[in-house]
This record gives C-alpha cells, sequence and structure tokens, in this order.
C-alpha cells in the first residue's frame, strides 16, 4: 500500500494553489477555456478602446469654461454651457424666483412616497392622509392660485417637465389598471368587452399617435366653449396608455392567485369589492410588482415623446441648445449624454429598488 | 335572515329585488354602462360635427386621390409628387416595415448573442454586457434615435466621405453601400439557391422520420450548407457570374453607383435594434435561467454533447418561456419606429403628418394611423402565437 497519498496526520492537505486565492479565480472566471480566454482578451481590448478615450472626452482634455462654443477650443467635451444652462435643463422655461416650488414638490414627494411604501414608520395615520394629499399640493405649488403667483403649465419644461407627467402617470394609471384589469374578468360581458377592446386598443396603437389625439383631435371633440390645457391634455393621453399596460401586468398577477382563494373570499360571505380589496388584490399586485415597476419605468422614459409635440422636456431643451448659434455643433454629445444620466440614475434606481421590494416580498410569502 | 326575507317576498314583485338579485343588478349595470358611453359617444360626435363646422373643416376619406405634391427620398414603389395622398401614406407604411423587419432582424441577433454572453461563466465580458444592457435599458429610445441621428450628420462631407475598403461610404448624407447587378443567368443562380432551400428543409424533415424509425441521424447541417451555400456558389461560378456588384465611385462632386441608405434609416434602425436587443437579452437569459438544471445534467448523465445539449434540451425548452415576451418586444419595435417623425424618417406618421397639415383632414389620417398599427399587431401576434403553439407541440 502507498502510504504517501494517505495523510495520517490529522490535517488534509491544502487545495493545489492554482485553485484557490486570486489565482484561482481567475482561472476559473477568466481563463478556464481556449473561448473564455479569447473572451476575456476581446473584453480588454474592447475596454481599453472605450474607457480611455471616454475619460479623456469627459473629464482630462474638456473645457469647463466659456461663454459661447467658440471658447471651447480643446478636442474633449465642452461642459462651459453647464453653468449657464443647466436651470433651463432642469426647470425648462419656468420663472428663476419660483424655483423654490419645484424643489420643495420634489421633497415632498420622499415623505410622501414613503408613507406609501413601508408601515412602519411614526405618524403614520397622519402620514396616508399627507400622500394622499400630495398630488393636491404638488399641483398647487407648480400651478399657483390661492395667493401663490399663477404659473401657466406652458412654462414647465426640462427634467421637471419629465418628473411631473411621469409621476401623475404614475399616480394615475395604477387604480386605472386595477379597474381595467378587473373589469377584463368581471362575469358581466357588456363590461368585459369594453374592458378588452380598450386595452387592445391603446396597446395596438403607438403613443405618437395618441399624443397626435391629445394635441390635434381631443379640442374637437369637446364642446366649442371648453378648451383644456395643452400639459393636461398630455397627461390625459400618457395615463391612459400607461393604464392599459398596467391592466395587462396586473391581469398577470390576478390569474396566478389560485381559484380557491376567489373562493374562500365568497365563502366567507364577502362581497366583491370586499374580497377583491382585502384577500385578491394584495397577493395579485405583489405578483405583479415587477411588471407594474417596469410599466413605470416606461412611462417615465417615454415622457420625452413630448417633444415631438412640440414641449420642451430635457431632450428638447437640450435640441434647444444644440441649435443655438452660439454653441451649434460644440455641444451635442454633451446634451444627450446629460439627458441620458438623468433618465439612467433614476430608472436603474427604481428598477434596483423593485428588485430588492420584491426579493423582500418573497421571503415574506414563504 | 335577509334570504329567508328575500325568499318569502319572492312571489309579490318589489322593486328593491332588482337590486339585490345579483343577476339584475348586473344587468342593470351593463345597461347604465352602455347607456352612458353611448350619450359619450353622442356627445362627442355632436361635439365633433359642430367643431368641424365652424372650423370650415371638410371631411371624408376622398382626399387619398388628391395629388400630394411632396418628395419622398426613400421609397420602395414608384412615387413621385404628382403621385397621390394615398400612395404617398403606403409609402410611408411600406417604409415603416422595412424598418421594423430589419430591426427585428438585428436586435433578435444581438439580443441572442448578448443574452447568452451574460450568462456567460466568463467574468469580464459578462459584466461588460450587463452593462450594455442596462445602460441602453434606461435611457429613452426617442434620445438614442435623435443621438444617432445627430451623429451621422456630423460625418464628413460627400467629398470627404470616410471609406471602408472602398466600397462602402460613410458620409453626412446617409450610407452608401454597392448594389447588385442581375445580369442574364442570375436568374438560375437565385433559383438553385431558392431549390438549395427547399431541399434542405426536405432532407431535414425526412432524417427526422428516419430518426424517429431507425435512430440513425445525419449531418443534416453540412448537407444544408452544402445545398445552400457551395450548390448556388458553384451555379454562380459555373454560369459565368451573372450577378455583380457595382460598388460606388467618388466622382469630382459626388459619390457615383450603388444605392444611398438615408442617414434617418440608419439612425433609427440602429437605434431600435440596440434598444430593443437589450430587452430581449433579459428575455433571453430568464429563459435560459428557468430551464431547470436538473435536465441539463440529465443530458450529460445520457452522454449526450454540450452543444447538443444546448439545442435540444436546454433551447427549446427556454424558446416556450421567450416566444411571449419576444413578441410584445418586437411589437414595441414596430411601434416605436413611429418615432420617426422626430428625426424625419419618411414612415406612415411622418408622411401622414404632412398630409395631415396639407389637407387637414386630421381625423382621417389619424384614424389611417391606428388601423394600420392595430393591423401590423395583429398580424405580428397572430405568426407569433402560431409559431409558439407549433413548439409547444414539438414539445409534447
Amino acid at each position: 500500500m502507498n502510504t504517501t497519498n494517505l495523510n495520517y496526520s490529522g490535517k488534509s492537505r491544502p487545495p493545489p494553489a492554482n485553485t484557490v486565492g486570486i489565482v484561482g479565480w481567475v482561472r476559473a472566471n477568466l481563463f478556464s477555456g481556449p473561448l473564455n480566454t479569447f473572451l476575456t482578451f476581446f473584453s480588454c481590448y474592447l475596454l481599453w478602446l472605450i474607457i480611455p478615450p471616454l475619460l479623456d472626452w469627459t473629464v482630462f482634455s474638456a473645457d469647463f469654461t466659456g461663454n459661447v462654443g467658440r471658447d471651447c477650443t480643446t478636442e474633449g467635451a465642452c461642459w462651459a454651457w453647464l453653468d449657464q444652462r443647466i436651470a433651463q435643463f432642469l426647470y425648462g422655461f419656468y420663472p428663476a424666483e419660483a424655483y423654490w416650488r419645484v424643489n420643495l414638490t420634489i421633497l415632498l414627494l420622499f415623505p410622501a412616497l414613503a408613507y406609501v411604501l413601508f408601515d412602519n414608520l411614526p405618524f403614520s395615520a397622519y402620514g396616508r392622509w399627507f400622500s394622499v394629499a400630495y398630488p393636491f399640493i404638488a399641483a398647487f405649488l407648480l400651478v399657483g392660485g390661492f395667493g401663490l403667483t399663477g404659473i401657466t403649465t406652458d412654462k414647465f419644461g426640462g427634467f421637471m417637465l419629465n418628473l411631473v407627467a411621469g409621476l401623475s402617470g404614475i399616480i394615475l394609471s395604477l387604480p386605472i389598471g386595477i379597474l381595467l384589469a378587473l373589469g377584463r374578468q368581471s362575469k358581466l360581458p357588456a363590461i368585459r368587452i369594453l374592458s378588452v377592446t380598450f386595452i387592445e386598443f391603446i396597446r395596438g396603437v403607438p403613443l405618437i399617435t395618441l399624443l397626435f389625439v391629445a394635441v390635434i383631435i381631443l379640442q374637437l371633440f369637446l364642446p366649442p366653449d371648453v378648451s383644456l390645457d395643452q400639459l393636461v391634455r398630455v397627461m390625459i393621453m400618457i395615463t391612459l396608455f400607461a393604464s392599459a399596460y398596467m391592466a395587462e401586468v396586473i391581469r398577470g398577477g390576478l390569474q396566478a392567485i389560485p381559484n380557491g382563494q376567489y373562493e374562500a373570499g365568497q365563502a366567507m360571505g364577502l362581497s366583491y369589492w370586499q374580497s377583491m380589496r382585502l384577500i385578491i388584490l394584495p397577493q395579485a399586485l405583489k405578483i405583479s410588482i415587477p411588471g407594474i415597476v417596469n410599466t413605470f419605468i416606461g412611462l417615465f422614459k417615454d415622457t420625452t415623446l413630448v417633444i415631438i409635440i412640440g414641449l420642451f422636456d430635457i431632450l428638447g431643451q437640450a435640441r434647444v441648445l444644440q441649435t443655438n448659434p452660439d454653441w451649434m455643433g460644440k455641444v451635442d454629445h454633451e446634451t444627450f449624454l446629460l439627458a441620458a444620466i438623468f433618465f439612467f440614475i433614476i430608472c436603474f434606481s427604481i428598477s434596483r429598488y423593485s428588485i430588492n421590494l420584491e426579493k423582500r416580498l418573497d421571503t415574506n410569502r414563504e | 335572515m335577509a334570504r329567508n326575507g328575500k325568499q318569502t317576498q319572492s312571489k309579490a314583485f318589489r322593486l328593491i329585488n332588482l337590486w339585490t338579485d345579483e343577476r339584475s343588478r348586473g344587468l342593470i349595470f351593463q345597461f347604465a354602462l352602455v347607456l352612458g358611453l353611448f350619450i359619450f359617444i353622442a356627445f362627442i360626435v355632436s361635439n365633433t360635427i359642430q367643431n368641424l363646422k365652424t372650423a370650415g373643416m371638410a371631411s371624408g376619406y376622398d382626399f387619398i386621390f388628391d395629388t400630394a405634391s411632396f418628395d419622398i427620398n426613400q421609397r420602395l414603389i414608384e412615387y413621385s409628387s404628382t403621385s397621390t395622398y394615398g400612395r404617398a401614406i403606403i409609402v410611408g407604411g411600406l417604409n415603416t416595415i422595412v424598418v421594423a423587419i430589419f430591426g427585428i432582424f438585428a436586435s433578435t441577433v444581438i439580443g441572442f448573442i448578448a443574452g447568452i454572453l451574460r450568462l456567460s461563466s466568463n467574468f469580464l465580458i459578462s459584466r461588460l454586457v450587463s452593462v450594455y444592457v442596462e445602460f441602453i435599458r434606461n435611457v429613452p429610445v426617442l434620445l438614442q434615435i435623435i443621438f444617432w441621428w445627430v451623429i451621422l450628420l456630423a460625418l464628413p462631407k460627400v467629398r470627404q466621405s470616410l471609406s471602408i475598403g472602398d466600397s462602402i461610404f460613410l458620409n453626412n448624407r446617409g450610407v452608401r453601400l454597392p448594389s447588385p447587378i442581375f445580369e442574364d443567368g442570375s436568374l438560375l443562380v437565385l433559383s438553385a439557391f431558392i431549390i438549395g432551400i427547399l431541399l434542405s428543409l426536405g432532407i431535414k424533415i425526412w432524417s427526422k422520420r428516419r430518426q424517429e424509425l431507425t435512430g440513425e441521424t445525419l449531418p443534416v447541417g453540412i448537407i444544408s450548407i452544402i445545398l445552400i451555400v457551395v450548390l448556388p456558389v458553384l451555379i454562380y461560378k459555373l454560369s459565368g457570374q451573372p450577378i455583380g456588384l457595382e460598388t460606388p465611385v467618388r466622382g469630382k462632386f459626388n459619390l457615383r453607383g450603388g444605392f444611398n441608405v438615408t442617414p434617418e434609416f440608419v439612425a433609427l434602425w440602429l437605434a431600435l435594434s440596440t434598444y430593443t436587443a437589450a430587452f430581449i437579452s433579459e428575455i433571453v437569459r430568464s429563459g435560459i435561467l428557468s430551464v431547470s438544471t436538473g435536465q441539463k445534467e440529465a443530458a450529460r448523465a445520457l452522454g449526450l454533447k454540450q452543444n447538443i445539449t444546448m439545442k435540444k434540451i436546454v433551447l427549446p425548452q427556454a424558446l416556450r418561456v421567450i416566444i411571449p415576451p419576444l413578441t410584445s418586444q418586437y411589437l414595441n419595435l414596430t411601434k416605436n419606429s413611429s418615432l420617426a417623425v422626430a428625426i424625419g424618417y419618411q414612415d406612415i406618421v411622418s408622411i401622414g403628418d404632412t398630409v395631415l397639415n396639407q389637407s387637414g383632414r386630421v381625423l382621417e389620417v389619424i384614424s389611417i394611423f391606428m388601423v394600420f398599427y392595430l393591423t401590423l399587431s395583429l398580424i405580428t401576434s397572430a405568426f407569433m402565437n402560431w409559431y409558439n403553439k407549433k413548439i409547444k407541440l414539438v414539445e409534447r
């Protein structure tokens, strides 16, 4: 018997040096085969191709000072406009002395959201009412009236316009979407047919055609002496659009609830609305969280479409600056990059939060 | 109590019974809804008629026979500024379909590659692809479309065109590609190509039947390549190379020959396909992850090779999960192509917008948009449902 293979000292021998530690990790994750090795080198090449020039362009050889595009003389990015134009990117043509109203609206959003999302906060009884009142407070702050100077909605612009259109769409589309999803499952044929027609029609056409309807046709539908604000019309259409998608997401959640739950509700003698509110919807909404959040993100991104009908959101402001004679040809990439970063930060953090929420709720269920 | 009361009173008709009885309540509810809807529609129609009358706007679809008198730079069918509005709208519809088909093709290819790479055990490449997916997914597609367009317009002027291998030229008027020239005998090559495809399909079906009976397999892949690629190339060489390429040549002021793809098309296509591909890659990734590892282990236990495991075990099961969301991505891409109006690619919305401004028939033009997109949606989802059913059958 070959005793060298048996270790009687009581300790097991350490694993080979090339399977543990950094070396082991590199071997396993980067060079575990010919294809893998090729991919590693290929990625390194790509990174080398992208990162240094990008850093050089955005930071190291960029211009940060100047008053017009001609002042940017280096090869890199031209960030000189940031100083004078960032306010327009954020607030559009909103009067500068009223910026605090926008800021306050956004600041108040956080407690309003927190009271909806979390249960165990102090003063939660009042907090709930605050959340309910928030849309009205926001509208009051932004538009004015009742003591505040009135500001017409055509002054809204920049990223603030995206936020206003997106948030109002999000707040309104969820309840409408829930009603539509319930309508689609209803036993009453008229309600079911109407819901299905509405959902499928809205999902079948692009948002831009609905925005055309909002801008061109909606005025024809209304009595001659009534006129709706342009922004309100757009918000109505964005909300309807998002609620059709929301309805489909929630329908998926409703279908995942076993029949026993519906029957249990009936057996308890609950009315339709009671069993929906207490039994079915809490479970269905929990399942549909990823879909709901994705719809929110999609809706928020879709708010950029307002530039096609002549409103100046952050993308519109970027275009305005790009076609400004002072800056023409100098700020194309820079302005897009800034707008993209704004959207990326918000959408990416929402999606990360939803993954987090999903995980948390999932452990609760087990 | 209530139930007893209801039973004793059931003979004597009472108005309240209509509300307490579930069926009649449902009927009342639906009746009220339909009535309300009719009143609402009547309200809208009467307002519209009145508004149209006061604005002095004409209505009706007869405008599609009027002369359009504007030009379209990308057209698949014959069109000139003397053609009718109707024809202009058809040209626009075809342009939408073209960009959608090219976009669907590219986004599927990029999306599948990215989805598989994201699952790769290679740390570097999977992170790199994640960055691409997350960044593209979280930035509005309209921004990306305009971004690519601005980049393409910033390319050098025609006289300083960038060239790739002296056959493809890039400039601020688009991309100039070599165009194929068909001479006599090219029909032979094309038919050889089509026959090759049909033959290899036939062989595939036959070999499958044979495999089910005898268990023997044929190298179908190699035979197909020979039939589809080698055979037409052979005929091409033998018949004296009847299909040529006309490469663009630098002239004094302009490029001659070849055909030009507009920057609008390229920008729209690039943005739509990379954007949709990011979503498709997520779908592919979750589809592959949804196949349980037991399936792969079972295949390995049976001694199947890696690529056969992927092809015969993992992908067929993953596809069942992938197809339904993939369909909605294709539909999204088609609908997103309407954003072309922002950069002036002449799709149906963009041309329709011009028609709408010239003719003033707002209701009619927008109804044409909606019917067009609804039809496209229905056709795409019908096709994908058929395909979905087909793979479901294969699986059992």
